[in-house]
């Protein structure tokens, strides 16, 4: 029995002993993991930092902003990298935290669709009445009197083609 | 009292400007040329007036007034004299008299011209300009005024106000708070004067558009007589926001010269429809087309005058161009309001007298190209608008801010001005009224492949983006069809009086100033483009902190930190001062010293790039960080710029190109104005 | 204006033939859109943070540590609503009178102290909260709401709500003085 229990005791104690190495190991292993570790450039940081804006200097992007509350995002932006996000993840983390601002450009979602549909569509509807009235411009042209051509309203370039030609 | 000296001088502009309208309008009524008369001795006696003012607050700045509440906020004495002087227009109330003041300079010159064969545009032209003074004036009077002093009460209290309040005594700060640092460099101080005469000058076209309209006299006159003016009120608008962007690239230290911002949108806009205004007034000119459309273009342009001044001061939009929060925002809504209603319902009342007498022929023509031209400038227009008003909208709906940002701009903007970078290229050589693909082909090619060999060097260059490629190609095309067209008119001269190539050039240049100024401009614009190409799409950045002795790399360049000195200078300053040497592919190219200025007056810092600009490229560092004491490690951040120099010197060409354009020409001003044609030739 | 710039090509051509009925009333449509919006975004500026007398926005403050504090539930109580930030340093300046003040009120129950903590990064603002000892809770501004909705121009200010939720303080700038807070708070549970 005793021998055992020593017995016991000893396999007990080999095993708490491996336990503990095992639990000790986990965070050192884990450790080794962080401790080797990613530390961010500041070009990588601001790489991110450029596309956002941060509403203390408003208008002015986060890279180059100076004031202490732009350093403190900057530093945030490089741990979250470190920590290994990316850096979508990281603008998604910095929208939760202070609103759609911070992105350079409306998120697309909701009404903010109208940013990216309006220009485009107002562009097009432009174009389109251009060529429209251009076409009747060009369709009453036959009844309409007869144009000053452009010889004479423009004698000086005809003149200019006219030597041109000569020349050549 | 010098105060109210100049106060009594802003009341009396006012009154005598109301008198001015008056008299306009009743000698109109009754017929009474005297009183027309009189009203324009109104508006030649608001100059000397105004100048008074003006003079009145440029002697309480450059002696240190500091009673008068506006000398304290943009003065201290630490300040040198020129930026006293210059802090006239460094805050609201102060920079809004100088902008009467040279509307009243900009609206008196024209009361000043001969008017006999234009009696009838006269009164309204001073009414127009009346009005417009007239607000401005009311704004400095009653919400922004740049004479009331600070004044101590019994309580212990100190005021503002005009008047001694009861038992007041003046209250005398002993130093003021000094001008925003950001301002206190040589491009801002002229950045925002060229701006105001940019706007201003636009007032003079508008003026006679109304006129026109009002009048009903509505040919092409209105546009003749202003064609100079809004040439003059183009020129300064663009170096108003070049010299914006250089003091941006200078001082602001972003690496950048232009970043989106509403303000800057803001100045941006009427320059839009202004250039879209100088195209299509040709056709008008040539055609007698598009009558309608230019005046919608010249009240637009004027409109976002006003709404652009409105939004820098009203605090409407936040922005890093600082006017404080100011209570002026009501008045200039109302006015921006009646502006519209009453410029809207005189073009619709006379929409049907502005019909064409043309008709377009060819969808090659020049004017056809002028009017896609006027479409891609109203197509950046619209972007800029909607880009600066949305955030407002978001806000009102969602009750969230949003940011609309450079990446927005930039790709809806871009290809729209690819758009105009091309038809820069065609447009010149399409005839009026009609062109075909033959002619246009034959005057083409040659510039194109000039174009094709610049593209091919800039890819065997290594350059694989190819948006680069297309903005380079374009603008390279622009260039050589413009050196083309120089070079066919010097050899079509040359032939016919055999003069040596120079003589041939300035001839050139004298017989139709208008057009190959315009050519001139084109390149310029075309080298912007170049330089904005060159920044936008190859811009490199790096930064790091470094030890004495150690060294940044971007590219071929190397950058040694080799030592950082921080003093105070005698105008209340810490400057903290880096010097850094800079290799090219290893060998030494110079020493550059970025520094950071910390103004004791108003507790700002200011961060000066060190900048060695070549045509090739840019190399700009910037001192981000140092160690206080020891001053052994410092953070730089560096920039590879290319071309962006192209930009500087573009906007020199500019000028050029604008001042011979806009050359008085004297036979033309002889000759008979009613037989159109010829004299349209002549002034292509 | 978006309208109107896109219009006025389209009431140049066809006008003839539809006549320009429909584009005038596009025009004025769009101006008046136009003026209406500017003249909503000139009110928010001109409005400057809610006045003292108006009704309090509803908040939420998710404090650090998990907690909920919604002002609805809060009725009843006078609620200080401080709003501050880490690389704030006229901050710190009231930082240890609030928390003077948090101390003289905690026990009688009635008063609530919130800090909001604006565009700040957590690590730092923990490290404020430990540095200034303060008890009361506080939390982040998430998505910039709470200052959205009190439309603040910066930090440190200070908004007290009173048993009614009604806004009758508004601090902007720090407090500088125990006494001063408390000037303003007494004579709400005076009543």
């Amino acid at each position: 029995m005793k021998q055992h229990s020593t017995f016991n005791l000893q396999f007990s104690t080999t095993i708490i002993f491996l336990l503990f190495l095992a639990v000790l190991a986990v965070p050192v292993t884990a450790l080794a993991q962080d401790a080797e570790p990613y530390a961010p450039t500041d070009d990588e940081i601001n790489a991110i930092a450029r596309e956002m804006f941060c509403p203390v200097c408003e208008n002015v992007p986060l890279d180059v902003c100076g004031t202490q509350a732009c350093a403190q995002w900057r530093a945030l932006i490089g741990e979250k990298l470190s920590q290994g996000w990316t850096e979508e993840e990281i603008k998604q983390y910095f929208v939760d935290q202070y609103g759609a601002r911070v992105l350079s450009e409306p998120p697309r979602e909701g009404i903010n669709w109208l940013v990216y549909v309006v220009p485009p569509v107002a562009f097009l509807v432009g174009a389109y009445v251009l060529l429209k009235g251009l076409r009747s411009w060009r369709q009453i042209e036959p009844e309409s009197t007869p144009l000053v051509n452009d010889e004479i309203s423009d004698d000086y370039v005809a003149r200019l083609e006219d030597e041109l030609r000569k020349s050549q | 009292m010098i105060a109210n000296l100049g106060y009594g001088a802003l009341v009396l502009t006012l009154i005598v400007s109301f008198y001015g309208i008056g008299a306009a309008l009743v000698g109109l009524r009754k017929n009474k040329p005297a009183l027309v008369d009189s009203a324009r001795n109104a508006m030649l006696l608001t100059f000397p007036l105004l100048t008074l003012s003006a003079l009145s607050i440029i002697y309480l700045l450059a002696t240190n007034h500091f009673e008068v509440e506006y000398v304290a906020s943009v003065t201290s004495r630490s300040m040198p004299m020129y930026l006293k002087v210059t802090a006239l227009w460094g805050g609201q109330s102060g920079s809004l008299v100088f902008w009467s003041w040279l509307m009243s300079a900009f609206a008196s010159a024209v009361t000043l011209r001969k008017w006999d064969r234009d009696r009838e545009f006269l009164p309204w032209v001073i009414v127009v300009s009346l009005i417009t003074l007239a607000f401005f004036l009311a704004l400095n009077l009653f919400v922004e005024n740049p004479f009331t002093r600070l004044w101590a009460l019994p309580s212990g209290q100190v005021i503002e106000a005009m008047l001694r309040p009861a038992g007041g005594s003046l209250y005398f700060p002993s130093d003021g708070r000094g001008l925003n640092p950001l301002l206190r460099h040589p491009g801002m101080i002229i950045h925002p004067p060229m701006l105001y005469l940019g706007f201003v000058s636009f007032v003079i076209p508008y003026a006679f558009a109304m006129a026109a309209l009002i009048t009903g006299r509505t040919d092409d006159r209105w546009i003749r007589l202003t064609r100079r003016w809004t040439l003059w009120a183009w020129m300064f608008l663009t170096l108003g926001l070049v010299l914006g962007g250089r003091w941006a690239y200078d001082v602001l230290g972003w690496g950048g010269y232009w970043g989106w911002d509403p303000v800057e949108i803001a100045a941006f806009m009427p320059w839009l429809t202004g250039t879209a205004f100088l195209h299509s007034v040709m056709i008008q000119e040539k055609r007698g087309m598009l009558k309608q459309w230019n005046m919608v273009l010249i009240i637009l342009t004027y409109a976002l005058v006003i709404f652009g001044t409105f939004l820098t001061r009203s605090g409407v939009l936040s922005s890093v161009h600082a006017f404080a929060q100011s209570a002026i925002g009501p008045l200039f809504f109302a006015f921006i309001g009646i502006t519209f209603i009453v410029s809207i319902s005189l073009l619709m009342q006379r929409w049907n007298a502005l019909k064409a007498q043309n008709q377009m022929t060819s969808m090659l023509s020049r004017e056809a190209l002028f009017l896609l031209n006027n479409l891609l400038f109203l197509g950046i227009l619209v972007v800029c608008f909607w880009g600066v008003i949305f955030p407002l909208i978001s806000e009102l709906f969602t009750g969230q801010k949003v940011t609309v940002g450079p990446p927005f701009y930039e790709r809806a903007n871009g290809p729209l001005m690819a758009g105009l970078l091309l038809l820069m290229a065609v447009a010149p050589l399409a005839a009026w009224g009609r062109s075909t693909y033959q002619t246009l082909g034959r005057a083409i090619w040659k510039p194109t492949v000039a174009a094709a060999v610049v593209l091919v060097a800039v890819i065997i260059s290594g350059v694989t983006n190819i948006y680069a490629m297309i903005g380079i190609f374009l603008a390279s095309l622009v260039i050589a069809v413009t050196i083309h067209q120089y070079w066919r008119g010097i050899m079509a001269r040359r032939k016919r009086d055999g003069s040596n190539f120079l003589a041939a050039f300035t001839k050139l240049m004298q017989r139709d100033p208008r057009r190959y100024g315009g050519y001139l401009v084109h390149i310029s614009m075309a080298m912007l483009a170049i330089g904005i190409v060159g920044i936008e799409m190859f811009q490199t950045e790096t930064q790091g902190t470094l030890s004495q002795g150690e060294s940044l790399e971007l590219g071929r360049y190397t950058m040694v930190y080799d030592e950082l000195a921080v003093f105070n200078t005698n105008d209340a300053r810490n400057v903290a001062r880096a010097v850094v040497s800079v290799y090219k592919d290893g060998k030494p190219v110079g020493e550059l010293y970025p520094r950071r200025d910390f103004f004791y007056d108003s507790q700002q810092p200011m961060t000066i790039p060190g900048v060695r600009s070549t045509f090739a490229d840019d190399f700009y560092v910037l001192l981000v960080d140092w160690e206080e004491i020891s001053s052994n490690s410092a953070t730089f951040k560096i920039y590879h710029n290319p071309l962006v120099k192209w930009m500087w010197v573009g906007s020199w060409v500019f000028i050029i190109g604008t001042l011979i354009s806009a050359w008085p020409e004297k036979e033309k001003e002889t000759a008979p104005k009613r037989s159109q044609h010829r004299v349209a030739a002549a002034a292509d | 204006m978006n309208e109107e710039t896109t219009n006025n090509p389209v009431s140049e051509v066809p006008q003839e033939k539809t006549g320009p009925q429909w584009g005038r009333l596009a025009v004025w449509g769009g101006l008046l859109l136009l003026m209406g919006m500017l003249a909503v975004g000139l009110k928010r500026t001109q409005e400057g943070p809610v006045q003292p007398g108006q009704m309090a926005p509803e908040f939420i403050v998710t404090s650090f540590d998990g907690q909920n504090y919604n002002s609805a539930e809060l009725r009843g109580k006078v609620i200080v609503l401080n709003f501050w930030a880490s690389w704030c340093k006229p901050c710190e300046q009231e930082a240890a009178d609030l928390e003077a003040a948090w101390q003289y009120y905690a026990d009688r129950g009635d008063v609530v102290f919130l800090g909001v903590d604006y565009v700040d990064t957590e690590p730092e603002a923990l490290g404020y909260l430990t540095k200034f000892n303060i008890s009361y809770p506080n939390g982040p501004d998430l998505g910039t709401r709470i200052s959205q909705a009190f439309r603040i121009r910066g930090v440190p200010e200070t908004y007290i709500i009173n048993q009614e939720g009604m806004l009758t303080h508004t601090q902007i700038g720090p407090f500088t003085s125990l006494a001063q807070i408390k000037a303003v708070i007494d004579p709400l549970l005076d009543q």
